[in-house]
Order: structure tokens, then sequence, then C-alpha cells
């Protein structure tokens, strides 16, 4: 794994009374923790991999707790788990990244939400939205509305994260629902302190099992005709209750304020960046004091119909503030105010945009539009207009002040990373057979629709490139080439991709990037991981396994080989079998691998035992800054600088420090036929005698016959 | 502390790339907050941004001890707010002007510390010639718009002291006293996160340091040639006598490039060549002394021998390795010559005979020698030494007879072009950036070249008064011909000017 938890596993021990000083997503761990689960399920993904990073890390607390940690291989056998909680009094959590990991688990998810729970079953969703995400900008809310799943969407402080976790299992527990929790980007790294308690051990759980399996109930089936049962269960019994819980326990929040004929409605994980807006429009202290009352929704779905009409009724207008869309909730209190027939006006994304995250610059403008529409008395609205104009001047004269656009830096391929070699190589087989469909995936190799190789024709999924080029490949000439990663191979694309294709007799291109890990996520162990830190073998094997399925066409090629990557290409572009073929482009992660090489070096330097340590180079004077190597690689490593030469004007290839001498510039030198200005140095420590005598005796003769005056 | 009411945080933004330590620059700053008693609270958006993409840090510190008392704590923001930032910390230039095109340096509030060294977006790094973003004028905006700013390579001085940025940008931040704590403070936290404490405390005692000495000059380009040597005192006299004062400085540099390159007579050939221009414009002179000397010393395999078996090479790549003087080393070269380059060495005659016959079957893009040499081992450096001593023969060979006549071509039609019109002959003479590089580079952009002055300067030479803005044009082409190795942009230029001709005949 990319980061060791041994000080976040400490935070988790914390007893009662004691301060956690840590991450929003680890609050939520030791939340789990105080809550008395039984079983944690999950798959990574930003913001949420930490969670379950750390308990994988912890197996000694989570030996002692009798916690069942369970690194899923996808979302749906994460969601599959909390079937657990059907039968059995037991408390679980599952973990994904938002709309894409809810997806992914919705068959499981439906199913479990129409049986209903016994025990408390939460799902805690990262929601990927706005500056920072990663995936497509859709809400998760949709999923919770349709499968009657309750919806957590807490203010992003660590004391009311960590609490509302504890109370959701209650909430999950007396609604027989499943509870979901989403938490932003930013509050899933939010660092805060909260004050803890003691940890609890479940009275169900590894360390004290059931005597005896539920015994059968074909209630708890969600199979028919229990399932026309189950949908009215949740509408007339699991709905009210939930309700019940809501308003008895204050999970919302009422925020009084003397402008009291209008108010703002709000998502908990929201909360802080309206105060903070309305603290800087002189309408809010601080503290959390506010001029204009607010309800805060830590729970936005289900609404409780009272509590919305008691805050609206004797207003004259209020703002609902939620992102994303559609804007459920405030179709929701749209309708709940014209049952109960209150005149009150509703504004929400006919004043705030109805895309896009809500920062702090588009809050200000939405509430200050409120604002001058409403005009409530007490309220300069002229002095507001100019706050939220002072914002855009700001922007424009500073854009000014730069005078050009600064183009984006979107990440890329690490330094040395053994996927780069693969789009170099496919690179140059594009300028010789000509363009080519790629349908790109979800990891790390995604990387390559960013310059220098703008590739990829679609990406429909994790997992899913091969399975997405199953129409293209019929009306293309040219055969379609599809990426996919080891850890999306096993998530999905082994058995929406390979099977169907093998299924249906496709003539496809498949390319795996076995690189040993969920890279992208954070380098966690998957199905074919060598796993070193405990010495276990590899047991399952994307080869053998692709043998054993009976793919009849599989290369497995090194991937800095550039030369050979290019000729396999070539032969799966042209070769007269028309079945699938694969290419294992194979190589392990270059962060993961320089890890472990640095501790290993390090070891054994001390030891006094011989390191080689290779790193690449560009002579400045036959670099001709044409830039070619830069166009095939983009490796961070491999940059420019202004040419020594003064009478050349073009800036010069150069190779920085933070070079691990991967051999790419070397291959791509070679393969594609460039200048001749690439050398590769390697320091070599601790050299044996024999070594030094031999680099000594050169060093003499070269050292001669380079001073030019001592010769010719 | 004042007694003043305080009524808002103190607001830091941290702009970096993944793998800089942001983390653990932000963290150090909590910690240092938290043992101050102040409230604080931070947050990010690493995602897979932490993979070399940029990325922020956003901390908010509450700058005076509240009672533990729960009904007064302040709610913080989790992201940062146009005009509401105190300190700004930038890890690189451009990373700093992003967060003033995002409004979050203003000069009312905000303390700017940002190192001035550049990590190249790859837009600018791919570009076929110089696509650098201009860093004088990024910095000069940022000095401009922050009420303080600290600025210099915390790049350079984190390597010198052999930690990472992260640490000196944390000295620096002391040293502005922007925040209410001592640099004993960060200090204690850089030692309580317990990793690499000694190189971090240098780094952040270096960053201090800078931070309390004011900024550096900025933009200094160092140029460190490693084709040392001494022009011969006959032609620096004729340099000195024959050129204007301003052109000198340049053609020194193509005389003694060209000594080392062949001999003095190639030197005294290349002002033979020059003379003539002398006279006509000094700028002309310098610009085309500055083109000349490239393309005479043109790149055939024993110009890159020569310089892969230079002594100050040897030495240089030592110290890039860090390895001790009696410490061995290996270096590998790279070659991959074809059969175009070994008829380059050929005499003339031969060399065409090769090259039709290996044209007529199909061996000239397909033909090629890789090779891997081992320049510090006797036999491999002894092979390179070999190809670098065949000055000699240069002037026998294949390549030179082509690039000679070529180089001829070139200053005929700058010549001519200078006797209608100085500006366009400065053109003629910049288009020589196009002729660069190995294989198909070079032949790329000998052939553009050739597309340029066919469509632009032979016409303007032909009649006089046929083209206006020819100079311009020949510009816009020029840069077209650099903004894509398949000639997508020079073909829609050059297309663009077929079609005003069409149109102008028409009329």
């Amino acid at each position: 794994m990319e980061r060791s938890f041994a000080k976040e596993i400490e935070l988790l021990r914390l007893g009662k009374g004691e301060t956690f000083h840590g991450e929003g997503i680890l609050a939520v761990t030791k939340a789990l923790l105080q809550s008395g689960v039984s079983y944690v399920g999950g798959y990574q993904g930003a913001p949420v991999s930490h969670l379950l990073d750390v308990l994988v890390q912890a197996k000694d607390l989570m030996g002692e707790l009798g916690i069942n940690v369970e690194a899923n291989t996808s979302e749906a056998s994460a969601a599959a788990m909390l079937a657990a909680s059907i039968n059995y009094p037991v408390r679980g959590a599952v973990t994904w990244k938002s709309v894409v990991g809810t997806n992914v688990a919705a068959d499981a998810l439906s199913n479990l939400s129409s049986a209903g729970v016994k025990g408390g079953a939460l799902i805690i969703s990262g929601e990927d939205y706005g500056e920072g995400a990663s995936i497509i900008q859709e809400r998760t809310h949709a999923f919770a509305l349709k499968s009657t799943i309750w919806m957590v969407d807490p203010r992003p402080n660590l004391e009311t994260i960590a609490h509302m976790v504890e109370k959701s299992f209650e909430l999950s527990e007396v609604s027989n629902s499943p509870v979901m929790m989403e938490l932003r980007i930013r509050a899933c790294h939010v660092q805060g302190s909260f004050k803890a308690k003691d940890n609890v051990v479940a009275k169900v759980s590894s360390i004290n099992k059931e005597e005896e399996p539920a015994s059968f109930l074909y209630a708890r089936l969600s199979h028919p005709p229990v399932t026309f049962t189950q949908e009215k269960q949740k509408l007339e019994h699991r709905l009210p209750a939930a309700q019940k819980f809501i308003l008895e326990n204050q999970l919302n929040e009422v925020i009084s304020g003397d402008i009291s004929s209008h108010g703002i409605i709000v998502q908990g994980g929201l909360f802080n960046t309206l105060m903070r807006r309305l603290s800087n429009l002189h309408l809010a202290d601080a503290f959390g004091n506010s001029r204009i009352p607010i309800l805060v929704l830590n729970v936005t779905h289900p609404l409780v119909p009272e509590q919305i009409q008691e805050f609206c009724l004797a207003r004259e207008s209020v703002l609902v503030m939620e992102e994303g869309n559609p804007e459920f909730i405030e179709q929701q209190i749209g309708q709940i105010l014209r049952r109960a027939d209150i005149q009150t006006r509703l504004h929400g994304k006919d004043i705030l945009p109805q895309a896009g995250e809500y920062s702090a610059e588009v809050v200000t403008k939405g509430l200050v539009e409120f604002l001058s529409q409403n005009e409530p008395d007490g309220v300069n609205v002229e002095i507001l207009r100019d706050e939220a104009a002072n914002l855009t001047n700001i922007k424009i004269s500073a854009q000014g002040s730069l005078d050009e656009s600064l183009p984006p830096r979107p990440p890329g391929f690490c330094t040395g990373c053994p996927e780069r070699p693969v789009f170099s190589a496919i690179k140059l087989l594009k300028e010789e057979i000509g363009d080519i469909h790629i349908a790109a995936d979800i990891g790390c190799h995604a990387f390559a629709t960013f310059e220098p190789f703008s590739m990829g024709n679609s990406i429909l999924g994790y997992g899913m490139s091969l399975a997405s080029a199953a129409g293209v490949r019929q009306i293309q000439k040219k055969r379609t080439i599809s990426i996919m990663g080891d850890g999306g191979f096993w998530h999905n694309g082994l058995q929406t991709g390979v099977l169907s294709t093998l299924f249906n007799e496709g003539d496809a291109i498949l390319i795996i990037m076995q690189n040993g890990y969920a890279s992208a996520t954070g380098q966690q162990y998957i199905p074919s991981s060598v796993k070193l830190d405990n010495q276990k073998p590899i047991s399952i094997d994307i080869e053998k396994t692709l043998n054993a399925l009976g793919v009849k066409w599989l290369k497995t090629i090194r991937t800095y080989s550039v030369d050979v990557m290019v000729k396999t290409l070539r032969e799966a572009m042209t070769t007269s079998f028309d079945g699938l073929k694969v290419i294992i482009a194979d190589g392990e992660c270059m962060l993961a691998r320089q890890r472990r090489l640095k501790t290993d070096n390090r070891r054994k330097i001390e030891a006094g035992l011989k390191v080689v340590t290779p790193r690449f180079g560009v002579d400045d004077e036959i670099c001709t800054g044409d830039h070619s190597c830069i166009r095939l690689s983009g490796c961070p490593s491999l940059t420019i600088k202004p040419s020594p030469d003064p009478l050349r004007t073009d800036p010069v290839a150069h190779v920085i420090n933070s070079c691990v001498g991967c051999g790419l510039c070397g291959e791509i030198a070679h393969a594609a036929v460039l200048c001749p200005s690439f050398y590769k140095a390697e320091r070599i420590q601790n050299p044996g005698q024999i070594e030094k005598v031999i680099h000594r005796i050169r060093q003499t003769i070269i050292g001669l016959m380079t001073n030019e005056k001592s010769i010719v | 502390m004042t007694n003043k009411e305080i009524t808002s945080s103190l607001n830091i933004l941290i702009a970096a790339m993944g793998g800089e330590g942001g983390g653990v620059l932000m963290d150090w700053i909590v910690k240092t907050a938290i043992a101050a008693g102040l409230p604080v609270q931070a947050t990010s958006i690493p995602g897979v941004a932490q993979r070399t993409g940029a990325t922020t840090y956003y901390i908010e510190i509450w700058p005076e001890r509240l009672d533990d008392d729960a009904s007064k704590r302040p709610i913080f923001s989790l992201s940062p707010a146009i005009g509401e930032i105190d300190i700004m910390i930038a890890t690189e230039l451009a990373e700093g002007a992003r967060a003033l095109g995002n409004g979050f340096i203003t000069p009312n509030r905000t303390t700017l510390i940002s190192s001035t060294h550049r990590v190249f977006l790859t837009l600018e790094k791919m570009a076929m010639g110089d696509g650098r973003l201009d860093d004088k004028k990024l910095y000069a905006a940022l000095k401009r718009s922050a009420k303080k700013s600290v600025m210099f390579d915390a790049s350079e001085v984190a390597a010198q002291h052999n930690t990472i940025i992260n640490a000196v940008l944390l000295g620096a931040l002391a040293g502005t006293g922007a925040l209410p704590f001592e640099p004993d403070a960060y200090t204690a936290s850089i030692e309580a996160e317990g990793k690499s404490i000694e190189p971090n405390l240098a780094g952040f005692r270096a960053g201090l340091e800078n931070s309390q000495a004011g900024s550096k000059r900025f933009g200094q380009d160092i140029i460190n040639s490693e084709t040392g040597g001494k022009v011969a005192l006959n032609l620096e006299t004729r340099v000195n006598q024959n050129f204007p004062a301003e052109t000198r400085d340049i053609i020194i540099l193509g005389v003694n490039r060209l000594t080392d390159y062949q001999n003095t007579a190639y030197a005294e050939r290349y002002l033979d060549r020059l003379t003539s221009f002398a006279e006509i414009d000094s700028d002309l002179c310098r610009e085309l002394g500055r083109h000349l000397a490239v393309r005479m010393s043109f790149e055939d395999i024993i110009r890159v021998a020569q310089a892969k078996v230079r002594e100050n090479r040897f030495n240089r790549i030592r110290r890039e390795l860090g390895a001790m003087e009696t410490e061995p080393y290996h270096i590998t070269d790279f070659f991959k010559p074809g059969i175009r380059e070994f008829c380059d060495l050929l005499p003339p005659a031969l060399a065409k005979t090769v090259l039709s016959w290996a044209e007529r079957y199909g061996y000239l893009d397909t033909f090629y020698w890789g090779m891997q040499v081992r320049t510090t081992s006797i036999l491999g450096f002894l092979k390179i030494w070999f190809l670098s001593k065949l000055r000699w023969w240069r002037p026998r060979s294949y390549r030179w007879s082509e690039e000679q006549k070529q180089i001829d071509d070139w200053l005929t039609l700058v010549k001519n072009t200078a006797e209608n019109n100085i500006e366009l002959a400065r053109e003629v003479v910049e288009l020589s950036r196009l002729i660069k590089g190995y294989g198909s580079t070079h032949r790329r952009g000998l052939s553009n070249f050739g597309l340029i002055v066919d469509t632009y300067v032979t016409p303007f030479l032909n009649d006089p008064g046929l083209l206006d803005g020819a100079s311009s044009s020949i510009k816009e082409a020029r840069e077209a011909a650099l903004a894509d190795p398949e000639g997508e942009a020079l073909k829609m230029v050059l297309e663009d000017n077929g079609q005003r001709e069409d149109a102008l005949a028409a009329e």
C-alpha cells in the first residue's frame, strides 16, 4: 500500500474523553468502532480509500474487536456483504466511491433495501463531486430515493460526522432500512478533532459467534410474493419510523435568527460554506450565529414534512441550497408546501446554478441574488451587491495582470511508470498505420487521454473498455484496441469484456496493464498481487486465468520493451487470427517498486553490498531542441531547460534528478530512431576491488585521450 | 495578540503538485497551530492529482485561544474564497500564477510565498520549438498582486540541503511572520513528525534565511557550454575590424564553435560568408551569424562523437550521479544510425549510388544499426573516439557537400531579399530554425523550409511588388511548421495562402 497508517491505527485505539486529531474519513472509521460494528467491507477509490486501508492494516485491533474486514473485489461484493444484517442483529458498514461505486453495487443494494435489515447497515459514499473529482458528475442521492435508503449528509466537522455515524446505525435499526452517508471530497480529507469514546465489541462477531443460523423466514427474502409486501412496508412502516427518529433525535438542526421573514434550508454538507458566506456578508458571526434562520438537513432523505412546514410557515420566502441535479430536495419541499397550502415563496435552483459545485463564489452570488429579490428588512442590499460584484472584479483584474491564460496541469503518469511505454508504442504504431479506435478505461492508464498521448475514444466505466468496443469493432475496417488495468480486469473486465468477447467470438485486441496493484487509488492489493509484506505467493494469475478461459492469442510483454511492444501490436492489428487477442503489458507500479528499492538499497549500502543506481541524461550539445522524445514520453523527469548554447534559442531536453532509470528514454530513442543525445549512467556504490582497479585503469586511459593537449 | 476583537480566521492556501509533500507541509502548519492552542482546520482535494497534477491544500486558523466551551467554536470553511486568502504558498511559479488567476492573491490581504522555479507543463515541453510560458511576466504579475511577497527558487535551496521543497517553504513562511508563531514552534512540529528530521530542519533554516533576506534577483540564464576553447588571435582581430560592435559576441561564439567543429580554416570560411552582410544591417548580420554558425556545424556522426568523448562530459555525468571521484560509474550511449547516416560519411558519388539503390529496394527507412555503446569502457570509448577523429575526412563527405550547397543557396536568398526588404531577409534568416535534429526530424525541417521558401520567398523575388506583408506570412508559416510534427498547422496556413492568391488572381 502507498501509505503506512501506523499512526492512524493508534488513533483508532483512543478511549473515552481522549481527543482524536485527524482526517474526516478516519473519524468515520473510529466512529464505526465506537458503534460496535461486526464487519466492514468496501472497494477503494478517492476520497474514501483510507477508511478501508487503515482497517486492512489494523489487523491486531480488528482481531481484538472481532471485526471481519473484507477488501472486496468490487462494490457489488461489498454491498452483498450487508446481507448479514438482514438475518442477524449485527452492524456492518461498507464504503466506496460515489455514484460509480453505487452503480456497481446497485443490484445488491436494491435487494437489501427491499428485504430490510435487522442490524444497522451503513454505506459510506465518497461523494466525488466538484473540484478534484475524477468521475462523471451525478448524485448518489437519486439512488437513495428510488431504493428507500436513508441519506445522511452531515455538517463537515468531525464532531458531527462521528455523531451521525453512530446515529445512522440507530436510524437503520429502528426503521429496518439501510442508511447511506455521503461525504464530499473536502469533508473526507478535513483535518479536525473530536472527543473520542471507547470502542465497542459487538455482541455477535467473529469472537462471539452465533450458535445457530437464523431460521428460515420467507419474509426476509426479496423474492415474490413478499416483495409486494416489502414495498408497502417501506412506505407504511419504515418511512414513518425513520421520520419519527429524525425528529426525536434532532438530527436536523434549526438555527434561529432575527430576520425571521426569510429562511434557508441547507444540506448539512454545505453548512460551513453557507455560514462563512453569511459571515462575510455581515449576516452571521464566525461562531454559527446567523441573522437569517437556517434549517440544516443532516438527513436529506427522508425529509420530515412537519419539520419543513414548521420552518417555512411564518416566512415570506425560503432558499433551498442543494448541490447537484436534479434538485430532489427542493422538489419535495415544494410538494410539501403545496400540499399544506403554505404560501412561502420557494427559491433554489432558480437562483443558484443548476450544475456544479457550490463554491464560495457561487454561494455568495446566490445569497445576494436571494436577498436582492426579497429585500428583507434590516438588510442593505446595495452593499451586498457590491460585495458580489467585487468577486468578479478581483478575478478580472488578476487575469488581466497575468495577460495570458494558464493551461491546466492535469495528473499524469509518474516518473518511470510502466504504463507510459505502452502508449509510446501505440503512438509509434499510429504513425505507421494511421489512427486506431481506442477504448479507454478507468485507472492510471486513463492519463493517456492527456498530452502528449491524447488517446482514447471512450471511457465507459471501470473495467468496461473491452465491452465498450463490442459495437465499434463491427463498423471499423481496422481493429480496435481496448486498454484495461489489472484492477479493472478483476473488478469487472474479466466478466463483461473477456467472457462476452469469447462468447461472441469477437475480433478484438485487449491490452491489460499488469502493474500488480490498484495503483490509482493508492496501491491496494488485487487478486493477482504479489503480496510482498506477508510473503504470500501469487495464487491468482491473469495469464493462467485467460488460458483457462480459452484465450488462444495471448502474449505477455515487458512494458519497457517499446520495440517488442510495437511489433506485437502490429502483429495483433494484422494477424489473420480473428478471435480475442490479449497483450499483458507487464511491469510493476513504479511508485511501489521505488518504495521497496529505496529501503532495500539503503540496507544494502549499510551492509557494504554493491548497489547499482541507473539514471538517464541528455547531452545538451547534441540535443537540437525538437522535443520528439518528450512527445513520445511525457515523463515528469524528462523536461526542458534553457539552451546552454548561446547560439541556439530553443530549450533543450533535460533529465532531472528524479529520474529512476526505467530505460524508456533509451527505448524510445531506439524504437523511434530519435537523436543520439540520450545516455544511461550508472552509479556503483560499494564496488568490488577488481571493479575499482578496472575503473582506475579506464579513467587513466580515457583521461589521457580526452585531454587534447597531451594527444593529437 | 491585539485587543481588537477577532472576527475572522487566518486563511492559508497551498498550491502544489502531487509528490511534493504539500500534505506534509499542511500537517506541519496544523500541528504548529494545535501546539499553540489555536483552533485549526485543514483540508485538501488530492484524489488522482497526487500523480503529478496540480492540487491545493487549505488551512484556516483562528488566531486566538478559545475556552473549551462548545458554544463558541468557530465554523471553519472547507474551501478557499476569492479575496480571502491571508497566506498563499505556491511550490512553483505557474501554480502561484494559477492561484492569482483564481482570485486567491489580493493586494490588500495576501502574503505570498512562492518558489520561482518552473516545472514545465507537458504542453510547454512538447512544443517543437520554444513553448514555454513567459516566466518573467508571471513573476512580475505575482509580485505586483500580493500585499507582501517572498519569492525565491525554493527548489534549488531544497536541493542544496538535500531535502524537499516543503521544508524550505515552511521556513519561508516562518520568516514572513504572517502567522503568530515563532520559528521554534514550527521546528517543534518537524521534530514531532519524526521523519527525516535533520534534512527538513536544514531546509527550514535555509527557507527562513531566504525569507528574511528578501527576494532574490530573478531570471538569470545560466550559460554553461562544454565547448570551451580559445579563438585564434588573427580571427579575433578580423572580427573586431570587419564587424559592427553589437554583432561581435555572437560571431566570436560562432568562430569558436566552428574551430572546435572543424578547424580555423572553416571558421575563416564562416567569416568570409558573413562579411558581405556586415554592411547591410547589423541586426541582420548578428542573427545570420547565429544561425549560420549552427548550420555550418551540422550534426553528423563525427560531431556526435566529438561531443560524446569530451573530458568535461565525463565529469559532468559523474557529478549528476552524485558519485565520488574514485567511485566507478558507467555510461551507455544509444545510437541508431541508418543507411542515410552511413552515406553521409561516404564520398558524394558513392553515397548517391548507395542511396538510390537503398531507395529502390525499400531499405532506406527500414534498415538501422541499433547500438548501445558503453563509453566508459576502453573499447567503447575507442569506437567513439575514432569517429570523433574523422574530422579530416569530413570535407570529402557527401553530407558536407550537400550542406555547403544548401547553406550557399540560403545565403543567396538572404542576400537577394535583403536588397529589397531587410525585414523579409530577417525572416528568411530565422527560417533556418526549422532545420534541426536528426533523421526524420531533419528531413521534415528541410522540407518545410523548402515549402515556405517556394510559397512566399521565391514569388517575392520574382516580383517584389507582389506580396504585401510577406514577412509576417513567413513568420506565421514558420510558427505553424513548429506547431505540430504532423504538419497539419503548416498545411492549413499554406492552403489559406493558396486561396488568397486564387482570390487575388480572380479579381
